[in-house]
């Protein structure tokens, strides 16, 4: 790569040949290890090992648990970034400090805290479990896991956004007639679609690959709450690495495929962002 | 007076003061609910952590610290994060320089590459390093044959189940976090306060000492606090090369993992999750911080040129 335009700062070698290089040692050489040896599998091995009942009923849990998590994130995290971009209210400055807690608590603590209040005596679960409701042991768990961890992403996407929407432009709506609903449907919303559905997407490819605390809170069941990334380990634990490999490549696929998606979005958000 | 009136008016249409405010009633109606969903989600998890760590009081709370075993987990996670964070922060600086300071090809391909271990599950990033360090990888059979003699004593170089295994999966997991918050602070300072260094004399590294360093310091300062609290809690990745050997390649996350698997010691699973809790905390507030600070510069900017056209205009 060279440098296009004259440029009189110095470096450019220096700081770009380091930057590939260590880019290569930590990131793309483990990335393409992990490729080089599943690509010795015959296809039928990798299909076999990758689509077991036991593999299919962590896909379906991971995606599905993840799916949800990230609509709820959505809806939640909308309704938040409004309340904080928009109203003064007693803690928040407070609140708005604490919304970055998933991202700077470790994933291991999260786990066991949600496992602890969800459980039967805890928290919320000596209420919740009586009604019905477990949150310990069960998809719900992972559901609930999923969320806490996603849970800044669409609030941080989405805030910017309201903080510096255009008043003016419901005042205009408002001076033609339209209601307060109607505004905010047909005026507001518009602009918040792109940055909430980016939040989404983020919050969805954080929860489709989390381990740390959907462990604790999981009980990791045979069958029933088995996580992609635990039947993983599971493998690895059982020494059949090109198990694991199998079920990696797969998480990794879908991954990178959301990550372009991720990108077309942000992009296109941006075209709304000015 | 505008007081009054304001009241006044809201007295008569309390359904909407105005037309670019929702009711009162919709109004605490929609905080109500978005405090209840921070209270099951952010608040009751923190004080949980610390109400279940001392839950049978203050001994048993430093009794469990205070075991050897959770010791040798403090400090594996100390020693883990004082490698990882400088090799990123090193890195995080050099990509940095080379996107934000010049134009090249291939240049949001470089940045997507410096994000993607975000993307990556912990676990798959362990697999991988099992794949070229394990005992049946890539490197692995090549490093056993090969221990490297030194000073009379034979060394076998043991990466997998051992510290370095440890350190790189943390530095794969925490690689993209100084970068991404240095690259935009970066992209906003522009070049020419450099290019004007550089013609007054200045070294390439003393420019960047004097010049670009003391003008990115908070982005930089937030990146490495981040990249810090990443690799001190980091788990899936960590467990997949260690497995979390007690007293031997166990960090902080993995003992809390082992204590909570044991049912007599959760609170001690809770004590030293304690620790990290508090780390997160401190992180936040650094964070909250460093945003007051941004906050206070540009307001001093702004009055500095109000200022200014003051004194012109006068």
């Amino acid at each position: 790569m060279v440098a296009k335009k004259f440029n009189p700062l110095p470096g450019f070698k220096l700081t770009m040949g380091y930057t590939v290089f260590y880019l290569s040692i930590i990131v793309l050489i483990p990335i393409a290890a992990l490729f080089l040896r599943v690509s010795h599998l015959s296809w039928k091995e990798f299909w076999d090992m990758a689509t077991t009942d036991r593999a299919m009923a962590a896909y379906r849990l991971t995606f599905g648990a993840s799916l949800i998590a990230a609509l709820a994130n959505a809806i939640f995290g909308t309704l938040l970034a409004w309340v904080l971009a928009r109203y003064e209210f007693p803690g928040r400055r407070f609140i708005d400090a604490m919304v970055d807690f998933p991202f700077a608590l470790p994933t291991a603590v999260a786990g066991l805290t949600l496992a602890s209040m969800f459980h039967d005596n805890g928290w919320l679960g000596q209420y919740l479990v009586p009604l019905g409701i477990k949150g310990a042991y069960t998809r719900l768990g992972v559901v609930i896991a999923l969320t806490f961890v996603g849970m800044p992403f669409v609030v941080r996407t989405l805030q910017p956004v309201l903080e510096n929407f255009e008043r003016e432009v419901e005042e205009a709506a408002a001076t033609l007639g339209a209601g307060r609903l109607r505004t905010f449907v047909s005026v507001i919303a518009p602009s918040l679609l792109p940055p909430i559905i980016t939040g989404f997407a983020l919050a969805f490819a954080r929860a489709i690959g989390e381990y740390g605390s959907v462990v604790f809170i999981s009980g990791n069941l045979r069958m029933k709450t088995e996580i992609a990334p635990y039947l993983i380990v599971e493998r690895l634990e059982e020494f059949n690495y090109a198990g694991a490999m199998a079920l990696a490549v797969v998480l990794l696929v879908a991954s990178f495929l959301l990550l372009v998606v991720i990108n077309m979005l942000e992009q296109w958000a941006g075209k709304f962002v000015k | 007076m505008a007081g009054n009136v304001k009241k006044h008016l809201g007295a008569g249409h309390a359904k909407s003061q105005r037309g670019t405010e929702e009711s009162p009633f919709v109004k605490w109606t929609l905080i109500i609910i978005a405090l209840l969903f921070c209270l099951v989600f952010l608040l009751l998890p923190l004080v949980n952590v610390f109400a279940q760590a001392f839950s049978k009081g203050f001994a048993a709370y430093w009794q469990a610290l205070a075991n050897a075993d959770s010791w040798a987990a403090i400090r594996l996670t100390l020693i883990v994060a004082a490698i990882t964070v400088p090799l990123n922060t090193i890195f995080g600086v050099a990509a940095a320089w080379a996107v934000a300071k010049f134009e090249f090809r291939g240049k949001s391909i470089l940045i997507t590459l410096i994000d993607l271990p975000f993307s990556v599950s912990p676990v798959v990033a362990g697999l991988m390093l099992l794949v070229l360090f394990g005992a049946q990888g890539y490197f692995g059979p090549w490093l056993e044959a090969h221990p490297i003699h030194l000073f009379g004593h034979t060394y076998e170089i043991k990466i997998i189940f051992a510290v370095p295994g440890i350190v790189l999966a943390t530095t794969f997991v925490t690689f993209p976090f100084v970068a991404r918050e240095l690259i935009p602070v970066m992209q906003a300072t522009g070049r020419e306060q450099e290019e004007a260094a550089l013609t007054l004399g200045a070294s390439g590294w003393k420019t960047f000492w004097y010049v670009t360093l003391p003008s990115v310091k908070w982005g930089l300062l937030y990146g490495i606090i981040l990249c810090n609290a990443r690799a001190m809690g980091e788990f899936g990745a960590v467990y997949v090369v260690s497995l979390g050997v007690i007293g031997e390649t166990q960090t902080m996350p993995l003992r809390v993992y082992q204590l909570y698997n044991e049912p007599s010691h959760i609170e001690a699973a809770f004590a030293v999750a304690t620790l990290l809790a508090v780390l997160a905390l401190v992180t936040l507030g650094f964070k909250t911080f460093l945003e007051w600070r941004q906050a206070k510069e540009f307001e001093l900017a702004q009055q500095q040129v109000v200022d200014r056209q003051i004194v012109d205009g006068g």
